[in-house]
């Protein structure tokens, strides 16, 4: 085997490594951590840094050793960075409003539950849009 | 020209999209590409109205930033799970009070928070004005949200204008 095949060999699994083991310590939080909003955070490390490391590796590997150009995987990442956001959001949201109205299927974290920015206003999970706030669909 | 293009960024963002998808370099998926690009902002272009103005180099700069911060931020969490005992863990709530005013710019903001290990934007207030985010080990919560202030959201401001 040539130098240059077995340094390309090298680089990516190193890559696979990485990505594996962020991958493997993200669902490790999801079982230790205490409660759901601290368990949030467990798969956030999966889809950054442990995919993103997996896709550069499939990137080099068709580059260094097929000796092609692969984009698709550029595409994932972008399409992970966009939805992982929103679905984190949202399960935040729902276990914000189970809170609230005593339902949670969760235990209340070490956090507590949040308490409202100041006097006479609330999150947007616990006050509908009204007169007077962004989405009133009065003056838009 | 404003006409034709009504969003130059995102025409740029979906040709550039297209090839990827694509995964080929000819002059016919290129052609293909810009009738995309061209399309689609003019035909979206009605309802979204008042949209803010994006300077692109800034932005180009904070989207390489933030893409370092999440890898040290993966390391820094990692270790959080894999080293600290649940009762040293001091996860907190923060309110961060925004000065960013448009949809699109606290929506960049709010992702940026959530794709950065370590913090999730959970909610916002009704009246726009405050942002609710867990943080998994935050000792010092004041400092945690100067910190998010003073790195993210100050350079929103000067992208989004």
């Amino acid at each position: 085997m040539s130098g240059g095949g077995s340094l390309a060999e090298w680089l990516v699994s190193a890559l696979i490594v990485l990505g594996g083991s962020f991958a493997l310590i993200g669902s490790w939080g999801l079982v230790r951590l205490p409660s759901l909003m601290e368990r949030l955070h467990g798969p956030t490390k999966a889809t950054t840094l442990g995919l993103g490391a997996m896709l550069v590796a499939s990137v080099a590997w068709f580059h260094l050793v097929d000796g092609q150009w692969t984009t698709h995987e550029m595409l994932i990442s972008v399409f992970l960075f966009v939805t992982a956001p929103i679905s984190a959001n949202l399960i935040a949201k729902v276990h914000l409003h189970r809170l609230r109205h005593g339902e949670a299927a969760e235990p209340v974290g070490p956090a507590g539950t949040p308490a409202p920015p100041s006097s006479g206003i609330d999150w947007a999970t616990h006050e509908a849009p009204h007169e007077g706030t962004p989405g009133d669909l009065v003056g838009d | 020209m404003t006409r034709l293009l009504p969003h130059p960024g995102l025409s740029a963002l979906l040709v550039a999209m297209w090839m990827v998808m694509v995964n080929d370099l000819t002059f016919g998926t290129l052609f293909l590409g810009l009738v995309v690009g061209i399309g689609v902002p003019l035909f979206t272009a009605p309802w979204w109205p008042g949209r803010p103005h994006v300077r692109f180099l800034p932005a180009t700069a904070y989207v390489g930033m933030v893409l370092w911060d999440i890898i040290i931020a993966n390391f820094q969490v990692a270790a959080i799970i894999l080293f600290k005992p649940n009762r040293d863990l001091r996860p907190a709530w923060l309110t961060i009070p925004l000065e960013l005013t448009t949809p699109e710019a606290i929506t960049v903001f709010a992702g940026t928070i959530s794709l950065t290990p370590g913090t999730v934007s959970a909610d916002i207030s009704a009246c726009g004005n405050y942002l609710l985010v867990h943080a998994l080990h935050a000792p010092d919560p004041q400092a945690e949200i100067a910190k998010v202030t003073a790195r993210y959201e100050a350079r929103l401001l000067r992208i989004f204008v």
